[in-house]
This record gives C-alpha cells, structure tokens and sequence, in this order.
C-alpha cells in the first residue's frame, strides 16, 4: 500500500469503485459542508473536495476534507496551482496529510478569468503534472524536491484528472501516460456523455497498457434538465454533449426531466461497469448530493465494500 | 519589440493639473515602431494637450523632444542641460525609458504618457501580440519555436490543458491554444518525442521571481 486510503484498498481488491464530490461553501458555515457530507456518508469510497473550482472562493479544500472526515466519510483533496507556488503547495500536502487525508488529485485549476476575482494574479508555478511528480516524490524518497529529507513522509493515493473530449484529441492519451510516468496511481476523468468518443479514448490507453497501470475512474454528472445540458455545453470549455443525450432528456416534459437525467446516469454507470479498463466511477452531482444514494444504489454499487 | 498603448487623454490632463510647463519626451525605439511614443506621436499628444487645455481655460508650454533612445545614457544626457528649465517631464517611452530618465533626473518629475505593455510581434497593422516574457531560461528548442511560458494562459509544461478546444483557449476566443500550436509543429517537424518527457520545474529565479536582474556581460567592459 502507498497511502492506506480506503480508495486505493478498494481498488487494489479490485472492486468497481465509487467516488462523488463535494463543494465547500461560499462562506464559512460548516454545517453546510456536513448537511452535504450525510448524503455523500455510505455511498462512495473517498469523496473529492473541490479547490475553488471555476476560481470562485470558497472555503477551502483542506477544511472541507477535514469537515467531511469528521463526518466519516475519507476525504480526496483536490489541489491547483493556479493559487500556491511551491513552497505553498508543498506546505499544504504536508498539513493534509498529518491531518489524515491520504487522497490527493493534483490539477491545474481553471483560469482566474472565470471566477470572481478576475483581476487576481495567477501561480502556475510548477503544472499538474509536476505536482504530481513533487507528491509522488515525497511520498516515495521521503525527501522534498530541494533534496532536504522530510520529517516524516506525506501518504498520499495520487491522483490526476483527464479530459478526455479535449483538443487536441491525439495528445489525449500520452498526456495521461506521461501523468502516470509522472506518478499518478489514479484518473478520475471529466465529465462523459459522449460515449463513443470514450469508447475510443479507452481503445487507445488499453493500447498503451495504462489500465493495468493507473486506476481509471470515469466521471459522470447527472444532467437536471434539458436546459442544464444545453448550458454546460454552451459554456463549459471541452463539455461534449451530443445531440443524442441532449434531445434524450429534452423530449420529456420539464418536471419529470430530472428524474430521466438520473435514469440517463444509472444507465451511462451500468454500461461503464462493463467496459474494460474502468476502475470505477466518480459521480459529480454538481449542487444535487442528495440524489448520490439512488444513482449510486440504482447502479447496483451499494452497499460499498469494506476492505481491511 | 517592448509594444505599448497610449493613456487615456483625460488620465493624462490629471497627472499635468499642477504644470503649466513641462517637457514631452518620445523614444526613436520600439515605441516608435509600434507607434505609440516616436516623434510623431509626441507632435500629435502635444497638440491635443495644448488644444484640450486651451479648452479648459489654461495655456500649457510644451517643449518636444525625441531621443534616439531613452534607455541608453548618452541620450538621456542629451535633456540635461534643459530638463530643469520646466515643471515635469511627461514621456512616452516605455516603461524602462521612463525610468530612466527618472533616475538621471533627480529633482523632475517624471511622468507615463504611456501604459507599457509587452515583447511582441506585429501582426498587421494596429495588431500587434506577445511573444515573449523573458524569463531567462528559453525552451523554444524543445518546443517547436512556440514559447509555453508566454503563449499558454497558464504557463503550463505539459499542456494542453481541458479547456483547449478546436485550437482555441478557453480564456478567450481571440486566443489560440499555444499548446495546440506546439504539437501541431512538434507533429510538423516530427519531433513529437519532445512532448513525451517530463520537463524539470522551472527555475523562475532566472525570471522576474528572483528580483531585479542584471546582465554583465564582463567581455564587453
């Protein structure tokens, strides 16, 4: 075991595992980070806590991840460097980890100009990939990049997260090799509803060998309405929704196209659950938590297994 | 090139409430390619200053001067023997110019006539963009002659990130990916291996993260 995470038990006895996410608030209440963390509480395996995403503030993903685990449920620590250089960076995974998170996901972050401060001045220090190499580097030499030895080595279960739907389309899969050379033991993917693109993208990373070597959790959002996925793919850079799953959820009516938008994700899970190469899945229930137990218990995937 | 864009009229008007007689000083450098601080545009801003304060009831006196370059000490010298004869100097060079004249001049007010903006290439004309940032440890070698440090919003080693779509970044439409560029010449020039590697972190030390800097070139003193 690199970090102990129950994440990385359940996957290494090789079970299909289950992740969610969950967004800490635009404040400082807690108690909307633990009404959250009951609905999350039994139905995945780690739980992702964002890190401002779309660079809105919000509280902060090592605070989340401690709220949760108060909670019970093993927290995943998302971490951009788009806010932190290096010594920063390296600071905060060593605090999460003598606090007991022991799941990391190294990303870039989206750019400043989506978020509310627009005027901030961004990091990017080192990338994504080099995170990911700077963890793997303390976890595994115990010492930190400068060469010094670390008093007491951070235990992480790394993480990198790909899109799959991106441009350029070739670059897709040796850019996840080169995040698992770099030291990645997982992927959790961006949002999929173009499953035939997947499907391709998958054929090229078995190619490669990748499933054996990295644990590829595909990601899945479940879509509250017609116009919820018309918005996301107007707005959401790399967001490829097909017409198909568009006119899908469109053609019912408005009150009960929530309810066809997790029948829609039940079905995508069920048909990930057979692809070869999946690991799992991670299920972004964008601001709707409380409906993770029926898309994660409809798909057949609870109650989540228990690992020593 | 250094490119720049003129300041509003109005921000400048304000900076020059207290003078009445000031010297206007532009650069025959880059701001004169980008036309933004030649001799001509310090004969059209000086123009427009005396019209805008003949308007608002107070003459100004504006003396025009352009120097070869404003960063360079033999030029800059060439204002000694008139710089204290006036109020303030408003000039239009950039930013290092600026300064420049500011340090030689001790006791004049020196004041931006212009908002420096970046080393760039002319696109067409009135296009110009940016190229480079002078970091001080170039890469373009293993990265198809496309700079990532300048040319992907985030500064990334390993791009393209998610946001990449059809060539075009995510923080604006007008922008191409510079990643995309870099594959789509690594592909060009069959040199793809280049992407393939995981790059050390960079040092910025060598950037403006490691304080002013200074070349000495010990050869040439």
């Amino acid at each position: 075991m690199k970090s102990g995470s129950n994440l990385e038990k359940v996957l290494a006895a090789g079970h299909f595992s289950v992740t969610a996410e969950c967004g800490p608030p635009r404040g400082a209440d807690p108690d909307i980070v633990r009404k959250k963390a009951a609905f999350v509480k039994g139905n995945v395996d780690a739980c992702n806590v964002t890190d401002n995403q779309t660079s809105v503030v919000r509280m902060s993903s090592l605070a989340g991840c401690l709220l949760i685990k108060e909670e019970g449920i093993e927290p995943l620590i998302q971490m951009v460097v788009r806010d932190r250089n290096r010594i920063a960076l390296q600071s905060d995974l060593l605090g999460a980890s003598a606090m007991g998170v022991r799941n990391l996901l190294c990303l870039s972050g989206d750019h400043q100009k989506f978020g509310d401060d627009p005027q901030a001045k961004n990091v990017f220090d080192i990338d994504s990939m080099q995170l990911i190499h700077l963890a793997k580097t303390m976890r595994d030499d115990g010492v930190f990049p400068s060469g010094d030895k670390l008093q007491g080595a951070p235990m992480f279960y790394i993480g990198c997260a790909v899109n799959p739907f991106a441009d350029p389309f070739e670059i897709r899969v040796p850019r996840l090799k080169l995040k698992m050379e770099a030291g990645a033991d997982f992927v959790q993917t961006q949002c999929i509803y173009n499953m035939e693109k997947f499907k391709k993208y998958m054929e090229l990373a078995k190619r490669e060998g990748l499933p054996e070597k990295i644990k590829i959790l595909a990601g899945v959002t479940p879509l509250k309405s017609a116009g919820m996925a018309k918005f996301m793919r107007k707005m959401v850079a790399g967001m490829d929704i097909p017409d198909a799953v568009v006119n899908r959820i469109a053609a019912e009516p408005k009150e009960k196209q929530a309810d066809k938008g997790i029948e829609m994700c039940i079905e995508q899970i069920q048909e990930l659950k057979e692809m070869e190469g999946i690991a799992g899945v991670h299920v972004m229930a964008i601001e709707w938590e409380e409906k993770l137990a029926e898309i994660v218990g409809g798909a057949g995937l609870l109650p989540r297994p228990v690992v020593e | 090139m250094i490119t720049g864009t003129p300041k509003p009229i109005e921000e400048i008007m304000e900076m020059l409430e207290p003078y009445d007689n000031i010297v206007l000083a532009g650069c025959h450098g880059c701001v004169t390619v980008c036309r933004v601080g030649g001799e001509k545009e310090v004969q059209v801003l000086a123009s427009t200053l005396r019209l805008a304060r003949e308007a608002a009831g107070r003459t100004i006196n504006i003396r025009e001067v352009s120097l070869e370059r404003q960063c360079d000490p033999e030029y800059v010298e060439q204002m000694r023997p008139y710089v204290t004869d006036y109020q303030a100097v408003l000039s239009i060079a950039c930013g290092a110019g600026i300064q420049f004249l500011a340090e030689k001049f001790t006791t004049t007010p020196l004041l931006p006539g212009i908002n420096t903006g970046f080393l760039g290439v002319t696109e067409r004309q009135g296009e110009w963009s940016e190229r480079c940032q002078g970091c001080g440890d170039c890469v373009l070698h293993l990265t198809g002659g496309i700079c990532p440090v300048t040319r992907c919003a985030k500064s990334l080693f390993h791009g393209p990130c998610g946001g990449s779509v059809q060539g075009i970044c995510e923080v604006d439409k007008e922008t191409k990916c510079g990643w995309q560029l870099i594959i789509d010449r690594l592909v060009a020039l069959n040199q793809m291996e280049n992407y393939g590697k995981l790059k050390p972190y960079k040092g910025w030390n060598s950037s403006r993260d490691g304080g002013p800097r200074r070349i000495i070139r010990e050869d040439m003193i």
